[in-house]
């Protein structure tokens, strides 16, 4: 079984150090008032969690897909731009 | 930027198939165009499975075949329905899609991208990388008259602006031009490009030279889920991946990394990958909302072009096609409009849904327009059926003693057990309704 880290560091990516495209707009929100956290589970890349009632987003090995924005219509917490021009994903094969 | 090359005739948003197909179009007709793509490279940003219509890409660029990074073309196409343990399947496998020209290819999306905007910028149009576009500029009446970039004095104007930002679209929906794309009307797709020696996929597919196999598969590996899996042959290496609703991935615990590693490990799909090395994990969202959920496709200065307007065919898993066709309807739009002096107006952008109902691409999504609802609304479709099938497959081809009257029995009656006589019929009836 290849763990999803196994599969992003086959990626190329230029990362925008400490400039994170997506951000969570009310930390609390996902934290108390959010059922579900189905970014969670649905982000390909892995890169939302839910640990000790903290909510924690780490964009690093985003696919830039745009699936924790569209899925989050509940709440609309998910504050979601691409990264900068030219940083994030560079798919060599697409 | 210097004051020269601040106003175009057009602004192209994206260097995907549907923008590359709008830019060279114009370009190639002597206008003067612009594209802006994000990505540092064209295709850095982009992902498809990924097949190539000769058709739609033929219409624009006649002798693409010289040149075009193709990897096989296609003559054979498998389509699997899954269970755990197996699968059953309809191949169709004819000599004839080894005549030239090819009807369709496998491709590599950031080849052939980085081609297809070679291709762009020969035919004369400006093609910016690293620029994103962050709003549409507008004058007082609400026309949108160029974009905005995000640098220092990022304002550029054109005459028109075709929108081809691909399937999230948000330059739009922020712009207000179009309502955000919805969780059920798009699907997330994840897929691995595995690489094996080219011997290998040829003799594990049973191909020569530069033939390619395709299989596409339903059932069990969506785990209830509205989705497909699909797996290409390139030259060496192998495309796989899946694909379900993003509505349905919300309601269960899968991950789409799970799903994917899953689909594997399949026993019909693990002896066609084995030994293979993945060299990149990719994912994407597909618009498959279909005609219902296609937006306002054009307005005061704007056009919508490709996934940013959801033109995919979501039942045959054509897209690009779509894009290349909507991309170019666009252009032509556009270059009939210039050479009869009249604006890009709203009123005379009408053209442009003319032309797109008279062709394959409104005529396809009317269609299918009931499909993908119908999927959602009636699992057994997805959650009965493969089932079913696989296991009556099972029972009659196992030879254990039992006469073949009595197994034809069981399987009439696991399928009734399941979804009663009218409730077969009445299947009968949504997918031809569904389809017609």
């Amino acid at each position: 079984m290849m763990k999803v880290e196994e599969k992003l560091y086959q990626n190329r990516y230029r990362i925008d150090a400490d400039r994170p495209h997506i951000k969570i707009r009310d930390a609390n929100v996902c934290n108390t008032r959010c059922a579900e956290r189905q970014c969670v589970t649905c982000c390909p890349a892995g890169c939302w969690s839910f640990e000790d009632g903290q909510i924690g987003l780490i964009t690093d090995g985003c696919l830039e897909c745009g699936t924790c924005r569209v899925i989050c219509d509940e709440h609309l917490n998910v504050d979601w731009n691409y990264p900068r021009a030219g940083f994030g994903i560079l798919f060599k094969f697409g | 930027m210097n004051q020269a090359i601040e106003k175009f005739d057009v602004i192209v948003v994206g260097a995907g198939p549907a923008g590359n197909a709008a830019a060279y179009t114009l370009a190639k007709a002597g206008k003067k165009v612009l594209q802006l793509e994000r990505g540092e490279y064209p295709g850095s940003k982009n992902v498809q499975g990924a097949i190539l219509y000769a058709d739609a890409l033929e219409k624009i660029i006649p002798d693409f075949r010289d040149s075009a990074p193709l990897e096989r073309h296609v003559i054979e196409q498998r389509m699997w329905l899954m269970e755990e343990q197996s699968h059953l399947g309809a191949h169709f496998r004819s000599d004839q899609f080894n005549r030239q020209p090819g009807n369709r290819y496998t491709i590599i999306r950031a080849r052939f991208d980085k081609w297809f905007s070679d291709q762009v910028q020969k035919a004369g149009a400006l093609v910016l990388c690293e620029m994103t576009v962050s709003e549409l500029l507008r004058n007082e009446q609400g026309r949108v008259i160029g974009v905005n970039v995000d640098r220092d004095n990022g304002r550029i104007y054109a005459d028109a602006v075709i929108l081809a930002d691909g399937v999230n679209s948000l330059l739009a929906s922020r712009a207000g031009l179009r309502e955000d794309i919805k969780a059920e009307a798009m699907a997330l797709g994840v897929k691995e490009t595995i690489f094996l020696p080219k011997e290998t996929i040829e003799a594990r597919f049973n191909l020569a030279g530069q033939e390619g196999a395709v299989i596409e598969m339903f059932g069990s590996i969506s785990e209830g889920m509205v989705g497909t899996g699909f797996l290409y042959t390139n030259k060496d290496s192998i495309s796989v991946g899946i694909g379900c609703i993003l509505s349905d991935m919300k309601r269960q615990k899968t991950t789409p990394a799970e799903l994917l590693e899953k689909l594997k490990r399949h026993p019909s799909v693990a002896p066609l990958i084995a030994g293979g090395e993945t060299r990149e994990y990719a994912a994407h969202l597909l618009p498959e909302g279909g005609y219902d959920a296609l937006p306002k496709l054009y307005g005061d200065g704007w056009v919508l072009a490709g996934d940013s307007a959801g033109f995919l065919n979501a039942v045959h898993r054509e897209g690009s096609n779509l894009a290349m066709t909507t991309g170019r309807l666009a252009a032509e739009t556009l270059l009939e409009l210039f050479a009869a002096g009249q604006p890009a107006s709203a009123a005379n952008l009408a053209r442009y849904k003319a032309r797109l109902d008279e062709s394959f691409v409104m005529k396809d999504l009317k269609k299918y327009r009931g499909a993908m609802g119908m999927l959602d609304r009636q699992r057994q479709f997805v959650a009965d059926y493969p089932g079913l099938l696989n296991q009556a497959a099972f029972n009659y081809f196992s030879v254990d003693g039992r006469d073949k009257k009595t197994k034809e029995q069981e399987i009439v009656a696991s399928f009734r057990q399941r979804r009663s006589l009218l409730g077969l019929l009445g299947d009968a009836w949504r997918i031809w309704r569904a389809t017609r």
